[in-house]
């Protein structure tokens, strides 16, 4: 089993630099582009999140250093109010969709979808390449708006329009908003090509024997998440090309008319703003779930795994993943509660959210069933799994909050809603996305990464997370709103700037530990001990391969499977796991 | 052809200076009729620049007829028949924001000339101008002591300012490729200096009363003296 | 990985989530449930919020609980073998389901039989015909207010007409406008009666706004091209803030009014000393 009998496999590869590392069409090397893409996304995500906790904690103290960093964005060493809008609209765009969606699923979806079902590569190679410098160009466009004089977008990630779509309305609106609207085209087209790509692949290139209801959980997550992404997508990039004719070529979609800017009327007439709500959280939420899904999933197949239990009621699970995707697409309303539209679409949108919390619940309670008496191996995987769990479950929590039209009156638009996003879709799938590159790493670089700075790591994050967030609950509830770019010029704001200055300790501790993973990451990609073929003692059918494993994946024979994936601890069976792969019967004793 | 364009505003300005022969136009603008009732501003909604007043109200500036039966705060300038360049001069032109107002009111300024917006009170001003011809620009100035420097490429009169934070603040800039400008004072008067003979004409601005144009001949080292007579619109 | 580790993680995840639970009762026992003084009639959004939170405190103490003894009770053991539980007999899947939909139920039932829809739909329905109406207008970043004077009707706006004598572009042709009283923006406060039904009619010039009153637990966004309303009884004499909940721009976070709640009375004497807009406008 152990062979290395892939050896001419690679030698018939042999490829040169260009087309091996770079113009890769291998979906190995594209998902380790993503992951590298991804990861220096999220640093930059991460250190733009560090200048906003450095201003809401020192509002109007000069901090001579941020001149120097930012330039004329923080004269004086004072961050502009301008520059904090284009920093909240900047750090959002970029940790929901570059990192947590390009980053995500990018990697993983490449990554394991061909692997766990036992496909050479994707349906269509070149196109997956594609996809992949598409994203790349989108990177490059969102970069350049940094550099724009009049600054990057600052309306937000959602982009509201007439804030948006009036080019004088705020500076950023102006370029930086143009770069933003033509980076996000660029990077739906990438999204779009990966989800045809993962679509196609997970039906039509499953080996023998790997039935449908034989995939892994992660393999779920991926489909169902590319089906959510080809069909949200679209919309939000209709409502892009849209805003862009509104901008640029006198159209009114979004702009009402009779608007006076600044003094100035506004020669747009007949649009509506609320058309764009509609049309951007039509994707906007189903894209919260394209970013939840797959971590979802990555933290399904890493629990079971290392709890060498089987992953309790699968079918339930895979029905509850098809049941979240599925509502997700009819609960974008409730993010409207308060915007002005009717009133009984308010309250139907009620409804829907609260269905959709059905499945999430069961789903995370098989999880927790599936942890209960197993035998718990603490790999730091692992650990962001179960970090995941405790995460994600006071984010899911207030979102009872939060669907309750009433009370979202009041909770709307206010740091309640910040902390419950960052618990729920913002950390808990970072923590998804960090199960899987600790668990899929000797798999991807054929070197182990460093236990101890990955447990370190765990715990710097995850304390520092819930010391960030979650005084942010307790903020909301007092009604700070949400992107403020201080909070001195209000009574019942000002009660914070102490309790600020908690949270952007804890925000400069946890960004501290995500270096030690910069580090560990890179450092045994290189220097690591060397990885064998099936370090977790795992059943699915990548850890059949080779660590990495060579072009092609498998040797001249495709993989056959015999069974689920999920057989840890059966009762008779000589091992507590079987692969896939295994065509042994095991009789219970 | 450079040098030729170079040497000419030289020229004049050697003129000007060695022989003190330049005119000087001086003169008043009068208000007709019954002065308007002050508007009144009153800052309430924002406590900081209402204690700055003492909680009492400010009149606006937007007509301001003075004691004497004067109009202040009209932009007078050259509109037409300048010859020749003339370089800005170095030292800024300064706009201040105090006291939730700014300071002045109405100035002049040449293109390429140097405007510093300063924020002297300690909370958030915005510097929101919307020129058509020049370029627009909007800034926030968060705390006491910022500094903001603009310059403009084109004449325009004139460049309207505005704090969106305090929507009552408002200030107008004249933007002239010439240096001959001037702004009505408390006495309603105004003076532009060192014209060279010529005939022009003279522009009266009011931000609400409209404008007004005369045209005039000066000969060399002459004061002329003129007015104008804005009447309320009905 | 010897047990120990294991049990090391067990018990600091244990130990955080009880830490963590401590800390959040201790504060909510010390500062209450930090929603800022009640001062409206909506008394029931605060109902609904305190019974969803005492629900989900408790649902979250017990599953982090759960999880964090999970990890410390079934930490790594060479010796001993997981307990093979696949979930695939009829009573298994039953199980998985029954606790999620049990949780939900929970939730969702309080939150509804507290009135949840009836407060929606008397927010959003017919407010009472002699109620005190005032409208508020977002631009960047101030609010205008105005009162419609003793004929309790608001003259006609025209964008055409906005300027700077005019901010609200009010048609002073049209009879109702003459008595209108109009603060420009950031130059009024809200006077609002004591006890007496509410109508905020809400607009905005430029961008989308969001006046949010904390104490009265009331936000509405303000959209351009649009009229949008909401009403409530403001229940305490004093001062409050408004601040503005939607992004807006550079001086979103300072686009904040006056709210000042005293009796009819008071309200309606300060509202006949204030200069009727027929006589501004000239
Ligand atoms: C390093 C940890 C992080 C910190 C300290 C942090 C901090 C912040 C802060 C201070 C804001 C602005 C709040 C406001 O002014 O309203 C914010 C907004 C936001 N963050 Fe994070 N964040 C972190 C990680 C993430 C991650 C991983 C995501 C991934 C989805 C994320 C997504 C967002 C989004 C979508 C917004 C809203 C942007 C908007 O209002 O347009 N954050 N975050
Ligand atoms: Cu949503
Ligand atoms: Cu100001
Ligand atoms: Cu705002």
């Amino acid at each position: 089993m152990t062979g290395h009998e892939h050896s001419q496999v690679e030698v018939h590869h042999k490829e040169g630099f260009i087309r091996k590392y770079i113009f890769s069409t291998d979906h190995k090397t594209i998902a380790k582009q993503y992951l590298i893409t991804g990861i220096i996304w999220g640093f930059i995500g991460m250190i733009l999140s560090w200048f906003m906790r450095l201003q809401l904690a020192y509002p109007n103290q000069p901090i001579p250093l941020l001149e120097k960093i930012l330039g004329g964005w923080a004269e004086g060493g004072i961050l502009k109010p301008e520059f904090y809008t284009a920093l909240i609209t900047m750090h959002g765009t970029i940790m929901v969709f570059f990192l947590l969606t390009a980053g995500l699923s990018g990697t993983f979806s490449n990554y394991l979808i061909p692997l766990q079902i036992g496909a050479r590569d994707m349906a269509f190679p070149v196109l997956n390449m594609l996809s992949y410098w598409v994203f790349f160009a989108a990177s490059v466009v969102m970069l350049i708006s940094f550099f724009v004089q009049t600054g990057p977008a600052g309306a937000g990630w959602t982009m509201y329009p007439p804030l948006s779509a009036l080019k004088n309305a705020v500076p950023g609106s102006g370029f930086g908003t143009t770069l933003w609207l033509i980076s996000m085209a660029l990077f739906i087209v990438s999204s779009l090509l990966g989800a045809l790509n993962y679509i196609t692949t997970t039906l039509n290139y499953r080996t023998k024997g790997m039935s449908m209801g034989r995939l892994p959980i992660t393999v779920w997550g991926m489909f169902v998440t590319a089906i959510l992404g080809l069909l949200s997508f679209p919309v939000l990039l209709a409502g892009a090309v849209m805003l862009i004719f509104d901008r640029e070529f006198g159209t009114s979609f979004f702009v009402p008319s009779g608007l006076v800017l600044g003094g100035q009327p506004v020669p747009h007439e007949g649009g509506n703003p609320i058309l764009w709500q509609h049309l951007f959280w039509f994707l906007g939420h189903p894209e919260v779930y394209i970013v939840l899904l797959p971590a979802v999933s990555i933290v399904g197949e890493v629990l079971a795994t290392n709890s060498r239990k089987p992953l309790f009621a699968y079918k339930i699970c895979v029905g509850a993943i098809i049941g979240i995707g599925a509502l997700s697409m009819i609960v974008w309303g409730h993010h409207m509660y308060v915007s002005g539209m009717n009133p009984i679409l308010g309250e139907i949108f009620v409804v829907t959210t609260l269905a959709i919390s059905f499945p999430t619940a069961i789903l995370i309670f098989n999880y927790l069933v599936t942890v209960w008496r197993g035998s718990l191996r603490f790999t730091p995987g692992m650990l962001f799994a179960l970090g995941f769990l405790g995460l994600f479950i006071p984010g899911a929590l207030t979102g009872a909050f939060l669907a309750t039209a009433p009370v979202d009156i009041q909770l709307h638009d206010t740091y309640f809603v910040v902390a419950h996003f960052h618990f729920t879709m913002a950390t808990a799938a970072a923590f998804g996305m960090f199960a899987g590159v600790y668990h899929w790493f000797p798999k991807m670089f054929g070197r182990m990464m460093n236990d101890k700075l990955g447990k370190i790591h765990f715990w710097g994050t995850f304390i520092g997370v819930y010391l960030i967030f979650f005084p942010m609950f307790f903020q909301g509830i007092a009604g700070v709103p949400r992107r403020y770019y201080s909070f001195t010029e209000y009574n019942f704001t000002s009660q914070f700037i102490g309790l600020n200055k908690f949270i952007t300790i804890a925000a400069f501790i946890a960004g501290a530990a995500q270096f030690i993973f910069l580090f560990n990451f890179f450092w045994s990609m290189f220097k690591g001990p060397k990885a064998d073929k099936n370090p977790w003692k795992a059943n699915t059918l990548e850890w059949q391969a080779d660590s990495p494993p060579p072009h092609g994946n498998w040797g001249p024979e495709l993989p056959v499977v015999y069974r689920g994936p999920y057989e840890y601890s059966v009762p008779g069976a000589e091992e507590d796991y079987i692969p896939q792969t295994a065509s042994i019967k095991v009789e219970a004793k | 052809m450079i040098k030729k364009l170079l040497t000419l505003p030289l020229l004049i300005l050697v003129a000007s200076f060695s022989f003190g022969q330049n005119a000087t136009l001086k003169g008043v603008v009068k208000f007709k009729g019954e002065a308007p009732k002050p508007r009144l501003i009153s800052m309430k909604a924002d406590r900081q620049c209402d204690a700055m007043h003492g909680g009492k109200p400010v009149t606006a500036e937007d007509v301001v007829v003075n004691q004497n039966g004067t109009l202040k705060w009209v932009f007078v300038y050259v509109k037409e028949g300048v010859k020749g360049k003339y370089s800005p001069p170095a030292e800024p032109v300064v706009l201040d924001q105090q006291g939730c107002l700014y300071h002045p009111h109405v100035f002049g300024i040449m293109v390429g000339q140097k405007l510093e917006v300063r924020n002297s009170d300690p909370l958030l001003h915005n510097v929101h101008s919307t020129p058509k011809k020049n370029k627009p620009f909007n800034i926030g100035q968060p705390v006491k002591g910022m500094k903001s420097y603009y310059t403009f490429t084109v004449p325009e009169v004139m460049v309207p300012f505005k704090c969106d934070v305090h929507p009552w603040m408002s200030a107008y800039a004249g933007v002239l490729d010439h240096p001959f400008f001037s702004v009505t004072d408390d006495k309603g008067e105004f003076e532009i200096k060192n014209l060279p003979p010529g005939t022009y004409t003279i522009e009266a601005w009011h931000e609400k009363l409209g404008t007004q144009t005369q045209t005039i001949t000066v000969k060399a080292g002459e004061t002329k003296s003129i007015e104008f007579t804005f009447e309320r619109k009905k | 990985m010897s047990q120990n580790q294991s049990k090391f993680h067990g018990l600091l995840f244990l130990f955080f989530f009880i830490l963590g639970s401590i800390a959040s009762v201790w504060v909510v026992l010390r500062n209450g449930w930090w929603l800022p003084e009640l001062a409206s009639d909506r008394e029931t959004i605060d109902k609904i919020f305190v019974t969803i939170f005492i629900i989900a405190g408790i649902l979250f103490v017990l599953s982090e609980l759960a999880l964090s003894y999970f990890i410390f009770k079934y930490a790594g053991d060479a010796r001993r073998k997981a307990f093979y539980l696949p979930g695939t007999t009829k009573k298994e899947i039953l199980w998985s389901i029954l606790p999620g939909v049990l949780v939900v139920m929970i939730l969702e039932i309080s939150a509804e039989f507290l009135g949840g829809a009836s407060i929606w739909g008397k927010i959003h329905g017919e407010p009472p015909k002699d109620a005190f109406l005032v409208e508020i207008t977002g631009e960047q970043f101030a609010w205008s207010i105005r009162y419609p004077g003793p004929d309790g009707k608001f003259g006609k706006v025209d964008p055409k007409l906005i300027s700077y004598d005019n901010p609200l572009g009010i048609d002073m042709s049209d009879e109702a406008s003459k008595d209108d009283i109009v603060f420009p923006a950031g130059e009024g406060v809200l006077y609002l009666p004591l006890n007496h039904p509410v109508v905020l009619l809400i607009r905005s010039k430029d961008v989308i706004h969001s006046p949010f009153i904390p104490n009265f637990r009331v936000k509405q966004d303000a959209v351009p091209g649009m009229v949008t309303r909401t009403w409530f009884v403001p229940k305490k004499e004093g001062e409050y803030e408004l601040a503005c909940a939607e992004l807006c721009g550079l001086g979103h976070y300072r686009m904040k009014s006056l709210v000042v709640v005293k009796p009819m009375e008071e309200v309606q004497e300060w509202l006949s000393q204030q200069t009727p807009a027929g006589d501004i406008y000239w």
